[in-house]
């Protein structure tokens, strides 16, 4: 048993340092003074500083945060109807290409998603004149388009463990469809809402390929601005804004993870009460 | 309202066709039909304006009155042994990458399931972290650590144990490297989601009577964690086949990977019926994978409704 024990010890020991040490030495040399980010050559916070100065990767920066929310807003309200109808209308005409239209994107390679959108796009704009040009909104119905799949399965798996009893018991005594959605299935779903929101918004804010395909002139993302830039090699003020962007990802996830646990606890409390009472 | 309906329907028609049509018209008009023009484009001839394709169609007075398909751009792709090399290459790198992932992913998921539930969670979270941080970005880190005067030289010479930097930066390695770590996660989190659900008590019947923990192993866990295995391996198989920023990063300048490919014939060539027709060969080798996939998937959801 013993040496069961220390093997998966050592495994995930192994495997976690394979996760993380790329991430942290990221972190240790934004703190180089040196311009080769790999030669140490003291403590320094100059190229964070030099980030700041930097108004092409904070347009950059402003530009990407903004699609990302309307993106995330977007593919939630689109994933939560997606995700209710596969899991709550049982059996529909079409269900199986819609259940295959929400997980296809999933895995698609950006490469593929990227063009053919890009060539929908061009084609639409032949035909209706819309959308204009590329730019900020072909980028994020793009966005929309792919991570409409995350808050589907995300909203899915929550509603098909949860049981509809509740739903039932309101229909029993006569509340509209769309109360019960509002008042009973949207609050037990809104933690699944939350995290698909910020999957939405980091996917959006990650995005190299597909953004790359369809943004037209003067519509750089960030990662747009950081691939430029890293295909010279590599620059320490991208390891600053790395570790800008590993801290604030950290403590959003932090604070999701506690929320989320106490949620859960006051749920499991309030079910013990109810059976208890 | 039929009789032998299963249960009461609560969504009253139109409120749930509704519900349905809104992402319905969505992704019919933003993921598949973009699928349909790509597959046109892809037989029509490569011109110099805008858009930089022939139409396939001509028009007169309302009357179709030709249609030129041209099989071009395909038979090129078929004679020209680049894009063939491309596509092997790309499907061995991501084969390789996935049995990996796989020897990496599988212990670390088992340790994590059978770890005690208060770590569970904190160990779950550490593998989706990384995730959450940018992937160009991580990307990016190996360049610092795999290149001549990067983390693992370095440290390496430091110790004395080679006089000249080991060139790892700009080769397949770096490929492989890039990959396993950018993908891990999607082979941790479906082979955890079912391990952590497996019935515990087969393993203790199998112990009662006699059976050694590894031939337990090998005749129980491994049979049952076999939709986790076969998700995990298309989660990561399907997308590195068509990766772009990893080889370009890490890779040599000439690495033959399709997604790559793909991007320079569209952003350097400016040949758009080429690059739909590398699209739709790229979606065909796909499909095989995809189709496990969805069934890998469905096993798995029965399992949990059971």
């Amino acid at each position: 048993m013993k040496s069961r024990g220390t093997f998966r010890l050592s495994v995930l020991v192994f495997g976690f340092a394979f996760l993380y040490i790329p991430i942290l030495s990221l972190i240790f040399y934004s703190f180089n003074k040196s311009r080769l980010v790999t030669v140490w050559a003291g403590f320094s916070t100059v190229w964070y500083g030099r980030l700041l100065e930097n108004n092409q990767v904070l347009d950059a920066a402003w530009l990407s945060l903004k699609i990302a929310a309307v993106n995330a807003t977007g593919a939630v309200i689109l994933g939560t109807l997606a995700g209710l109808s596969l899991a709550r209308f049982g059996k529909f005409r079409g269900r199986t290409l819609l259940s295959g239209m929400t997980t296809a994107p999933l895995v698609m390679p950006e490469v593929i998603t990227g063009l053919s959108l890009l060539m929908l796009f061009v084609v639409m704009e032949g035909l209706f004149g819309w959308p204009e040009g590329r730019g900020v909104t072909t980028i994020t119905i793009a966005h929309i388009t792919l991570t409409v799949a995350y808050v589907t399965v995300i909203v899915q798996s929550r509603l098909s463990t949860l049981d509809d009893s509740l739903e039932e018991a309101a229909m029993d005594l006569g509340a509209r469809p769309s109360k019960i959605f509002f008042v009973i299935t949207l609050p037990i779903i809104a933690p699944a809402l939350i995290s698909g929101w910020l999957l939405s918004f980091t996917i959006s804010l990650d995005d190299l390929v597909i953004a790359s395909f369809v943004a037209g002139p003067g519509s750089s993302t960030l990662p747009m601005v950081i691939f430029s830039k890293v295909r010279m090699g590599v620059s320490p003020d991208i390891n600053a804004l790395a570790s800008i962007i590993v801290l604030l990802v950290t403590i959003g996830v932090v604070i999701a993870g506690i929320g989320m646990a106490r949620q859960e606890k006051r749920r499991l409390r309030d079910m013990q009460m109810a059976a208890a009472g | 309202m039929s009789a032998q309906a299963p249960r009461p329907r609560r969504w009253g028609l139109a409120g749930r066709n509704l519900v349905v049509a809104v992402p319905y018209f969505w992704l019919l008009l933003f993921f598949l039909v973009p699928f349909i023009i790509v597959l046109k484009i892809s037989f029509s001839e490569a011109r110099i304006g805008i858009p930089p394709y022939a139409p396939l169609l001509s028009w007169a007075d309302g009357h179709l009155v030709q249609i030129k398909l041209n099989f071009a751009t395909f038979t090129t792709m078929i004679e020209d042994s680049l894009y063939w090399k491309a596509y092997l290459n790309s499907i061995k790198v991501a084969a390789i990458s996935t049995v990996f992932c796989l020897l990496i992913g599988y212990p670390m998921a088992y340790a994590i399931a059978r770890a005690q539930s208060t770590w569970r969670h904190i160990l779950l979270m550490m593998v989706i972290l990384p995730f959450w941080t940018s992937f160009l970005l991580r990307v990016y880190a190996w360049i610092g650590i795999l290149k001549n005067n990067g983390l693992i030289n370095n440290f390496l010479m430091w110790l004395g144990v080679i006089d000249t930097p080991i060139v790892m930066i700009q080769t397949d390695f770096a490929i492989y490297i890039g990959i396993v770590y950018s993908y891990l996660p999607f082979m941790i989190l479906p082979l955890y989601s079912n391990l952590e659900k497996m019935d515990l008590t087969l393993l203790e019947a199998a112990a009662d009577l006699g059976s050694r923990p590894f031939k337990a192993f090998l005749t129980i866990t491994l049979p049952l964690s076999m939709p986790g295995i076969v998700a995990g391996s298309m989660l990561v198989f399907i997308p590195a086949v068509g990766e772009f920023v990893i080889p370009e990063l890490l890779g040599p300048s000439d690495s033959l990977m399709i997604g790559k490919v793909l991007w320079s014939v569209f952003f350097t060539k400016r040949d758009w019926p080429t690059a739909c027709a590398v699209a739709i060969a790229l979606l065909l080798l796909l499909v095989i994978p995809i189709v496990l996939l969805q069934r890998a998937q469905n096993a798995e959801a029965r399992g949990a409704h059971r």
